[in-house]
């Protein structure tokens, strides 16, 4: 998808409209089937995976006392927790449970699985949604302003901090900002609180939403139709605000929704990191404790709300700038 | 008008980060009755079938019995019970009678029947429970009336009483047969004892103190213990004043030394390091080899640099702490002289490269170690380096237990133990003994050595059988003496507990020697229901 500098947006005619409706259901449609197959895919995949992975679950599990329980006592444990039943049955049987709506029971939280969801969800959705609007607001603002004055100082500061933070890991920002504002500046609390983890977590997703904005909002300042605009007399805020910034937010919206797969995994590194009680925290403890009820709830879930999510931004992107076609 | 809309975000998320930031921060003491402890353990679990509070350290639970604090080997007290037990003479039989009128927290009345149920539910294989093999002296447990219970044993055990220290829970609650792992105890934990548990999260545990408490209500009204499981994290959140302690690691602890208000606690503990030393391996079996290794380490600067001086050094599994149980005589003096001329006495000669070799074998073994422990990751890079100035190269190889546990008849361990120390049997017998040479008669990593010594058999044994304290202590002193002219292991340091805790005017009770496991469970907070606040008006 390609955005060439534009005039105003035309009002589409209600043939076009209910075209471009028949092409947004068929995406739903088309979609949401999609997502059926590859969900089975993705559980069927992390159960046989699990079943190869060279980590006895029993380590997790006993902790310190791996070391003092009884080989038999072991045996016995190792039994009643289904070691070595082969892992087709164990997905089946897990199939089965997921589909009657009976989650299972979670071994590394002694908890049952809807339990833990149920604890955990609202955290990482607190912190995932401030961090988003965080990094969304920062990136709409800074990306508006240095599109529009591409080259000066500000513009240089901003793309090239952008470019520097793109390199950086999370959990590379994560320790910096602890040791600046927890421990050396002692602003902020290190652990247990939303700000820092949300800051870190929306300053790693900014750089690409924001250059992304940039570039939109710059190739659409230097278009004939801002000319144009500009030759009329109209003042350059009304402009930007009335033209340049909605051409812009189809692309930017793209951004978005292909950035949640890394928010995903940044929410893992950081939850981890700034001790959050969050669902990124119990996927680390299960993956480890090969607490496969949870741990496959988990990464079903998160596939399950990374395809949605895009499926939102395409939506999105379709209804925000009507030359992009809804074809699946 | 877009440009207002945004605005008016930007202010409601700054509203929201300011508004977080003031109410984020747990307060400190919100009343001057609560203690707010940060740990490294995750919260939840509370199932004492399962292996919680296994030394009766919970303060949900009691025990029929419980430890008295003080200076060297924990007394027995009663809680539960009414008396400490009496056995039979050849102590197959114990009887324990209950105190009368004890009720749990939801309201039912303590009878046999509950502790009846929760031994049983220990042994039955259907709880799948990680501590069963530490009861499996038990063959049966009778109700003899409501308020009497008669423990059954398939062989004469003096040290029983330190299997009577697990939390009780109420029969309904294991009546059920089922994974303990997932028992709702472990989250809805019912007991008797001087706290129950408020609420819980992933994060916080809120207990409560239970005013019907048959010993007295505790002056310590709550406990609000956090899970932080990085341990630099639990110590900034300690400094910024979150917390009234923490569990911290030694070497961190020590940054707190000069901190004014908090302060550096350390309890002894009979958790001992060491390296297990095979039998089966040409190096590592050697008498030889063996008694040098234990004149060549420097247990002192052990303790010193990788303990931080948190620690003591350790020669055999009976710390001093056992008093008339340990054997003063039975050291190792550190002298590398000494274990030349005990290498050089066996035929090891120095090769090219420094390292002994004898008919063609060269002296040099692997020492395996967890590789999520730093200390012991430590300790052993020291043995490594001391063994070395004899001329014995030790080979380092960080693995994971399950890595470890194939390996256990060819290559040395780093090991930690010190789970039950509340009696020399628990502490001792199954390192050394000789039954347990066959792995399947316990866990692998009993007697990991696989070392037999006849002597060391028969005086384990005889202390096991025997009702005297004098006749068993004398028993332990031989066995370290016999032990220390045929060592099977390099012990290597007894560790301290470190505890950060901040000033208050709570009289603390006396500690108590610790577990290997230690966190808030212990530390000074360990008999927290017997805090008494300290008179102001002097």
């Amino acid at each position: 998808m390609t955005v060439t500098p534009q005039l105003p947006l035309p009002t589409p005619s209600p043939r076009a409209r209910r075209a471009r409706d028949r092409g947004l259901a068929r995406m739903v449609a088309v979609r949401s089937l999609l997502l059926v197959p590859v969900l089975l895919v993705v559980s069927a995949g992390l159960f046989a995976a699990a079943s190869i992975s060279p980590f006895d679950p029993l380590v997790g599990f006993l902790g310190e006392r791996y070391v003092t329980a009884s080989e038999a006592d072991k045996a016995l444990i190792a039994g009643e927790l289904g070691v070595h039943i082969p892992w087709y049955e164990v997905y089946w049987a897990w199939l089965h449970s997921v589909v009657t709506g009976e989650l299972g029971f979670s071994r590394s939280y002694s908890q049952p699985v809807s339990q833990v969801l149920f604890e955990r969800v609202p955290a990482t959705v607190l912190l995932v949604g401030v961090a988003m609007s965080l990094s969304v607001a920062a990136a709409l603002l800074l990306g508006v302003w240095t599109g529009m004055r591409r080259g000066g100082l500000i513009d240089r500061t901003v793309a090239s901090t952008c470019v520097m933070i793109q390199g950086l890991p999370p959990f590379v920002l994560a320790l910096a900002a602890i040791g600046i504002f927890g421990v050396g500046l002692g602003w902020l609390p290190v652990a247990g609180h939303l700000l820092l983890p949300a800051l870190v977590l929306g300053l790693s997703q900014l750089p690409w939403m924001l250059l992304a904005v940039r570039e939109s909002v710059s190739a659409n300042r230097g278009a004939d139709y801002v000319a144009g605009a500009l030759a009329r007399g109209i003042d350059t805020a009304t402009i930007t605000r009335r033209h340049i910034l909605p051409s812009s937010l189809a692309p930017f919206v793209t951004i978005v929704g292909a950035r949640l797969p890394e928010v995903v995994v940044g929410a893992v590194l950081v939850e981890e990191i700034f001790s959050w009680p969050g669902i990124a925290e119990a996927l680390v403890q299960s993956a480890y404790h090969l607490d496969m009820p949870l741990l496959a709830v988990i990464t079903v879930g998160t596939t399950g709300a990374v395809m949605v999510g895009s499926l939102l931004a395409d939506l999105a992107c379709v209804l925000l700038d009507p030359r992009v076609r809804a074809d699946g | 008008m877009r440009e207002r809309c945004s605005s008016r975000l930007i202010a409601v998320l700054a509203a929201t980060a300011i508004s977080l930031t003031a109410c984020g921060a747990p307060a400190a003491e919100d009343s001057s009755h609560t203690i707010v402890l940060a740990d490294s353990q995750q919260l939840g679990g509370f199932n004492p079938v399962a292996g919680y509070g296994l030394a009766g350290e919970a303060k949900i639970y009691d025990g029929l019995l419980r430890l008295a604090g003080g200076e060297g080997l924990p007394e027995f007290e009663p809680a539960l019970a009414t008396a400490l037990p009496v056995p039979n003479d050849d102590l197959t039989r114990w009887t324990v009678s209950l105190r009368s009128g004890v009720r749990f927290h939801d309201g039912s009345e303590l009878s046999a029947d509950d502790v009846v149920a929760t031994y049983l539910a220990i042994l039955n294989p259907s709880s799948a429970s990680e501590i069963r093999s530490s009861f499996e002296m038990i063959d049966t447990v009778d109700a003899i009336d409501d308020m009497t219970v008669r423990f059954t044993l398939k062989y004469p055990y003096a040290a029983f009483p330190t299997k009577l220290l697990v939390g009780i829970v109420p029969a309904e609650s294991v009546r059920e047969p089922g994974l303990a792992a997932e028992s709702p105890l472990n989250t809805k934990p019912i007991g008797t004892g001087p706290y129950r548990l408020a609420s819980l999260s992933p994060e916080r545990a809120v207990f409560e103190a239970n005013d019907d408490y048959w010993a007295g209500a505790p002056e310590v009204t709550h406990l609000r213990v956090f899970y932080v499981p990085d341990d630099n994290t639990r110590a900034q959140r300690l400094a910024a004043g979150e917390f009234s302690g923490a569990s911290v690691p030694p070497l961190l602890a020590n940054t707190f030394a000069d901190r004014a208000g908090v302060s550096v606690v350390a309890h002894p503990s009979a958790d001992w390091r060491g390296v297990s030393l095979p039998s089966g391996h040409a190096v590592t079996g050697d008498p030889a080899i063996r008694r040098a290794l234990n004149h060549g380490v420097d247990r002192t600067a052990m303790v010193a640099h990788v303990l931080g001086g948190y620690g003591h050094a350790a020669h055999t599994p009976i710390p001093e702490v056992y008093g008339q149980a340990h054997n003063p005589d039975a050291t190792f003096r550190f002298d590398r002289r000494l274990a030349n001329r005990i290498l050089d006495g066996a035929g090891w000669r120095a090769g090219p490269d420094g390292v002994r070799i004898r008919d063609g074998e060269r002296a040099q073994f692997t020492v395996m170690y967890n590789a999520a422990d730093t200390v012991r990751r430590d300790l052993a890079q020291a043995f490594a380096s001391d063994a070395l100035a004899v001329g014995i190269e030790v080979d380092l190889e960080a693995l994971s237990w399950d890595r470890i546990t194939p390996r256990v008849e060819r290559d040395a361990i780093l090991l930690g133990g010190g789970d039950e120390p509340y009696d020399p049997d628990t502490q001792a017998y199954k390192i050394l003994h000789s039954s347990y040479v066959d792995p399947s008669a316990g866990s692998a990593f009993d007697n990991a050595s696989r070392h037999t010594n006849e002597v060391i058999d028969r005086e384990l044994d005889r202390a096991r059988r025997s009702s005297d304290p004098t006749e068993r202590a004398e028993a332990y002193r031989e066995v370290q003496s016999a032990y220390v002219d045929d060592p099977s292991y390099v012990f290597l340091t007894f560790l301290d507990h470190t505890y950060v805790v901040r000033e208050s005017s709570w009289e603390v009770s006396e500690p108590v020697l610790e577990p290997h496991t230690h966190g808030v469970l212990w530390g000074p907070w360990w008999s927290l229901h017997t805090w008494t606040r300290q008179s102001v008006d002097e």
